[in-house]
């Protein structure tokens, strides 16, 4: 702390130039708050997802159907406790851009297979009884200011009714909460019966199964049984744990991860680049002062401190800034976009290791310059001078 | 302690440029009283920097002994050497070597940073510093902020901050007019006199050389005493 003053002072030796490169690490550090946070909702499904629990889906692909018919099949497999299903419904409120994951479902069995979800037992009851009821997340009705009692119409954009109309109306009957503070609450779930009778095609077939296996069943076991039974069925299955279901759903979108990794790698290899280069800069102009403060006794290694120091904390002016500016965006987005894509959250974990990458990227730019300003020779440095 | 304050034994110093070795000191033997005030002399190129820079253990020699106070100069290791000189040596460079992002108080303040005195001390001696060279009232200022003359006093006010018994003056005055070259000479007087300051001072002028209590003659890497 005693050197602070001396690194403060040369870190803004040149005003303009600290600037510029203070402004491109904000720029990088703003970049990876967004895409950190935009990550972290994609993965949000797979954090959440519980180790007993396992998805059955096509083989073919997650958006091919499968047959009804399965559910007391799958039900009967030694290792399975309960069995419940659900289906993409993929419809929006009033414009386009206001979608969220809306689900037709059995009303008790994807209840009590998810007990994260939590509402009031009489909310539970009037949903059952209520043929076009629904139940929805926390979030969609703080989104769309929706209350129970509200009838909501909702506009599908693959299910038809049998009518021809594309609109269904709902009355929402209860409204959830998660218990898990990274599971999203940005859900809709109606009566599969109601959706099952009105729709127009697919009927007798459902998105996906859920299944929550035996105390003490072999997960693997129990999967590779499921999809022994439909093998060479015109509906062949891939049982899966939620976790690998909730990265292929997200996989979908593209992977999201290796996007992430590869803007942000880009970003950071410019950032080092730049920095660098300021620092070689800063260390080349100031030869002889570097050389004086080793005549007048600073050692080898308070040299290489004092100039590391500096590449550090011009990363962490600029990387803190970037990051307390990507923080209030997130938190923007977050009540823009919860609804459409829930879990935007600047994790505690990324924000540490974007501090790690900060002081990371500074002992990077820094080490170069640093080693040079360690070893300069005295005599040579003064004569030059 | 012994009067004697450096001692220089049969002291060499080659240097290699390239194919050619250049010996710029040759045997070379001197003794420093404490609270003597020297004046080196010589042309260009006849080494007095290079006795200069081994006195402050900035530079070893090829062969031979240094020894400044109790330090063996030539059997400590560049780390000890800086943590030495921290304590014992100031230098007064030529061009002030200021370093212009500190203040004049901060600048003299520096050599303190490497003790471990608290921050209301090192504040405390390097305003006394300031105000034994008379810049106590330029403490906030910025080196460009100072003339040549006042820039060489707060440089000498960094050398004597921490105390040290030696003080090394490469061309002190080289940088200066004359009415503030015998400025600085006076003040480098009183440090000797009034301060028990011992002082090498390294000059081409020969009014400046005046000042010391002995002037000795650098050439072809010996020294040689002439009258003061």
């Amino acid at each position: 702390m005693k050197y602070f003053r001396l690194i403060w002072k040369n870190v803004w030796r040149k005003k303009i130039r600290t600037l510029l490169t203070i402004l491109s690490v904000l720029v990088a550090f703003l970049l990876f708050s967004l895409l950190s946070a935009i990550g972290y909702a994609f993965k949000g499904g797979e954090d959440v997802a519980d180790a007993e629990r396992l998805i059955v889906i096509n083989k073919i692909s997650l958006i091919n159907p499968i047959p009804m018919s399965y559910l007391n099949r799958i039900q009967a497999t030694e290792g399975v406790a309960s069995v419940t299903h659900a289906t993409w419904f993929g419809g929006y409120y009033q414009e386009p851009q206001n979608q969220f994951g809306q689900f037709p479902i059995d009303p008790q069995s994807y209840i009590d297979m998810y007990p994260e979800f939590e509402m009031p037992a009489e909310q539970i009851e009037a949903f059952k009884r209520n043929r076009t009821g629904a139940i929805i997340g926390e979030e969609l009705a703080t989104a769309y200011g929706w209350n129970v009692g509200d009838r909501i119409p909702i506009q599908a954009t693959i299910w038809t009714k049998a009518d021809g109309g594309r609109t269904w109306e709902f009355d929402i009957e209860g409204i959830f909460t998660t218990s898990d503070p990274r599971g999203s609450s940005a859900l809709m779930l109606f009566q599969y019966d109601y959706f099952e009778e009105s729709r127009a095609f697919g009927k007798g077939t459902v998105g996906w199964y859920i299944l929550r296996v035996s105390p003490g069943a072999d997960t693997v076991q129990v999967a590779k049984a499921i999809d022994l039974q439909f093998e060479n069925s015109p509906s062949e299955t891939k049982t899966s744990t939620e976790a690998a279901f909730a990265k292929s759903f997200t996989q979908q979108f593209g992977n999201i991860a290796l996007i992430v990794t590869l803007i942000l790698g880009a970003v950071f290899f410019t950032l080092l680049l730049v920095s660098g280069n300021t620092m070689s800069q800063s260390v080349r102009e100031r030869i002889s002062e570097l050389a004086v403060l080793k005549t007048l006794g600073f050692t080898d290694r308070s040299v290489l401190g004092i100039v590391l120091s500096e590449s550090i904390l011009i990363m962490l002016i600029g990387g803190l800034l970037g990051l307390g500016i990507g923080w209030v965006l997130v938190q923007g987005m977050a009540e823009q976009m919860g609804a459409f894509l829930p879990g935007l959250f600047l994790s505690p974990g990324a924000i540490l290791g974007a501090v790690a990458i900060m002081i990371g990227a500074g002992l990077v730019a820094g080490i170069f310059p640093a080693l040079k300003a360690m070893r300069l020779s005295i005599i040579d440095a003064l004569a030059r001078a | 302690m012994s009067d004697i304050l450096a001692r220089l034994e049969n002291v060499s110093r080659i240097y290699q440029k390239g194919k050619e070795t250049v010996e710029v000191l040759h045997e070379l033997n001197l003794e420093i009283p404490n609270g003597d005030f020297i004046a080196i002399m010589g042309p260009s190129g006849s080494g007095k920097t290079t006795l200069l820079n081994l006195l402050g253990g900035l530079d070893k020699p090829t062969s031979g002994k240094v020894t400044v106070g109790d330090a063996e100069l030539t059997a400590m290791s560049n780390s000890q050497l800086s943590r030495w000189r921290s304590s014992h040596i100031g230098f007064i460079f030529q061009f002030y070597n200021l370093l212009p992002v500190l203040t004049a108080h901060r600048n003299v303040e520096l050599p303190l940073l490497l003790t471990n005195f608290s921050a209301k001390e090192r504040a405390k001696r390097a305003s006394i510093a300031l105000d034994i060279v008379g810049l106590a009232d330029r403490a906030k200022h910025y080196p460009r902020e100072l003339s040549g003359g006042q820039e060489q006093r707060v440089a000498i006010a960094r050398a004597i901050v921490s105390d040290p018994s030696l003080l090394l003056c490469d061309e002190p005055t080289g940088d200066l007019d004359r009415e503030n070259a015998d400025e600085i000479l006076k003040l480098l007087q009183l440090l000797n006199h009034e301060h028990g300051k011992t002082i090498v001072m390294v000059t081409h002028d020969a009014q400046a050389a005046e000042y010391a209590n002995r002037i000795l003659h650098c050439d072809k890497g010996t020294l040689e005493a002439m009258a003061a």
